[in-house]
């Protein structure tokens, strides 16, 4: 675009209220999560006279022992969440992949109305059959099993969907048609040339199927009783009670614990998770 | 597509490989439906019961949530919360949109404003609700440590005449609602920017190269071609949000335990405290589930119709009813 050079005033007012509204914006999503780490490092005493402080202090190790003095175990809530949390993004990510390639690349039957019923149960959320769920998990002695929460990823609406929006594009049946030639069977053009193909999207959405499996709380919540099984959201979700009612340094120092690892990986990957919102939205 | 060659049919492949989706669907997905809907029609209660018996009235549950006050306080809390919490969302993140695409004024830092925006959205909704409980907490905390030193300030210049005292967010209705709506805002439009952005995005420069050329102003361009441009991101987005927000769990729960006196009480919490706390009425839980499942149905099937695109469906009807006719006059249109 060419720069006029007598701008309007309407230009430099707009660019005015525009800068305003998004610095403002800027600073009311940072805020509570500033306020978040510098308080992780004062000491409750600190808190209490000034709570809010843009200086961090030097109280980190003994908030951190106060925090783990309470059966808070932030390394075993983390390790567990990763372990549920990597599962179930691989399952996702491989199931999802080759349902979306079975949809994409075969021409049978009941294509039409398979992907219509995964349309349709994209809409139902797991909340809504939680109970029958759990009922379920008891009967067959699976509470307290990270299996629980790790096998239902195999079928994952959202990602089949957007897998399938992507590969229609962007795989030549072509290629296909020459590993059959080449006396390939059907399992190894998935898996040796389907999937390197479609690393990129795999990629975007492994980061939002790991992210939605971090964050989630309802299921795990229901299912994982058991204290050495808890995962971070549990965790954090006690730091309410009433045995940290009054150590504010010790339970910013929690959800600071709880939510560093996600915000490494969003800054990290922040244009891919970014570019993954704006191909199509992903509702945790 | 063909895929056939040398006569090899491949078709069943298509079934081989959505065999893993269909069975993990069946079990974990479509069984648990069921038994849910069918637990809301049984005396089931208790924790780790499995003996339960079908009710001589079936409806006996139904009826009883929807006469229950706290369920019908948790429906209207939850449309009231999804609403205070979704309309300034969907301004804010158009407006937004609108800034960053704008071709006349172009704004610096995208990137960073859209990565800022964005962050709160990734950042574990549990631990947001948790850390809001300690920002607004009484009497020390940080909003009003900010209160207080907000009215020493405006004391000290005798604009007011009584410094302000903290404030009890806990205990205060209202507060507690505009509270947790504030958080689901802050948690999604940054969301909502990002897919309205590239919604903006998809639709043809061309359309807005001829308003330009018209002479259309910014409002002008920004009400006549990129919201109707919009409708079926607008849709989309709409839709998404209700679902979340019918559902909305982990902030109410966390931030007050649904409190004060029920003011923050979804219905999601409801069905949870129904289930997992107190005295297990599964059956119950499993009514109020239903119920839920079935209006979040009807309000998406009803949004859908609403803003189906009308012009499409008239010229549907409008193909069908040529080719009515056309049938009518059956061997001309054989020549054609």
């Amino acid at each position: 675009m060419a720069v006029v050079a007598g701008k309007s005033s309407g230009n430099v007012v707009f660019k005015i209220l525009a800068y305003t509204l998004c610095i403002l914006l800027a600073v009311v999503s940072l805020f509570p999560f500033v306020i978040m780490i510098i308080n992780a490092t004062r000491s409750t005493t600190q808190i209490q006279q000034h709570a809010v402080s843009l200086v961090p202090s030097t109280y980190f190790f003994s908030n951190l022992d106060v925090l783990t003095d309470k059966s808070f175990d932030p390394l075993k809530g983390f390790f567990n969440s990763l372990i549920v949390s990597s599962f179930s993004t691989i399952c996702t990510i491989y199931f999802s992949t080759m349902t979306a390639y079975a949809l994409v690349a075969y021409d049978w039957k009941l294509r039409k109305p398979f992907f219509t019923l995964i349309m349709c149960i994209l809409m139902i959320p797991a909340q809504v059959t939680s109970i029958g769920f759990y009922q379920f998990m008891y009967k067959i002695g699976m509470t307290n099993n990270f299996l629980a929460l790790i096998l239902p990823a195999i079928a994952s609406p959202t990602t089949v969907f957007f897998m399938r929006q992507y590969m229609i594009p962007s795989l030549p049946m072509e290629i296909l048609q020459s590993g059959r030639i080449d006396g390939a069977g059907e399992f190894r053009i998935f898996n040796q040339i389907v999937l390197p193909m479609m690393k990129p999207a795999m990629a975007t959405q492994a980061i939002f199927a790991f992210v939605t499996s971090w964050n989630s709380l309802f299921l795990p919540q229901i299912l994982l009783i058991d204290n050495n099984k808890h995962t971070l959201p549990i965790m954090v979700s006690q730091l309410n009670g009433d045995i940290y009612r009054t150590e504010f340094g010790a339970i910013y120092l929690g959800l600071f614990l709880t939510v560093l690892p996600v915000l490494v990986i969003y800054f990290l990957l922040s244009k891919h998770i970014i570019a993954g919102v704006a191909l199509g939205g992903v509702k945790g | 597509m063909k895929t056939k060659l040398k006569g090899v049919s491949y078709a069943k492949w298509g079934y081989i490989f959505s065999i893993p989706f269909i069975v993990i669907f069946l079990i974990f997905s479509l069984y648990p439906t069921i038994y849910t809907t069918i637990l809301g029609f049984t005396d089931c209660v208790g924790l780790n019961n499995t003996s339960w018996k079908f009710l001589d009235e079936p409806f006996k549950n139904f009826e009883t949530i929807l006469k229950n006050q706290s369920f019908i306080t948790s429906l209207k809390n939850t449309v009231i919360i999804w609403v205070m919490n979704f309309i300034p969302q969907i301004t804010m993140a158009l407006l937004l949109a609108a800034i960053f695409t704008s071709h006349r004024n172009e704004i610096r830092g995208k990137g960073f404003f859209k990565v800022v925006f964005y962050m709160p959205n990734i950042i574990t909704a549990a631990s947001v609700a948790i850390l809001f409980n300690a920002l607004f907490s009484y009497p020390i905390g940080p909003v009003n440590d900010i209160i207080v030193s907000v009215g020493e300030f405006l004391h000290k210049i005798n604009l007011i005449d009584e410094p302000y005292k903290e404030y009890n967010f806990f205990v205060d209705k209202v507060a507690a609602k505009i509270i947790v709506a504030f958080i689901q805002f802050l948690t999604w439009y940054g969301n909502t920017m990002i897919v309205l952005i590239s919604g903006i995005l998809g639709i043809s420069p061309d359309i807005y190269e001829a308003a330009e050329i018209d002479g259309a102003n910014g409002w002008q361009t920004f009400f006549k071609i990129t919201v109707p441009n919009l409708k079926t991101v607008l849709l989309y987005t709409l839709i998404t949000s209700l679902v979340g927000g019918l559902n909305m769990y982990d902030i109410p729960k966390l931030f007050l335990e649904g409190g004060p006196d029920n003011s923050t009480l979804t219905t999601s919490v409801f069905i949870y405290n129904q289930a997992f706390s107190g005295s297990y009425l599964f059956n119950r839980a499993s009514a109020a589930s239903m119920i839920l499942f079935v209006l979040i149905g009807i309000l998406s099937a009803v949004l859908f119709w609403i803003m189906r695109d009308k012009d499409e469906a008239r010229e549907n009807k409008e193909r069908k009813a040529a080719m009515r006719e056309a049938k009518k006059k059956g061997a001309m249109n054989k020549w054609q």
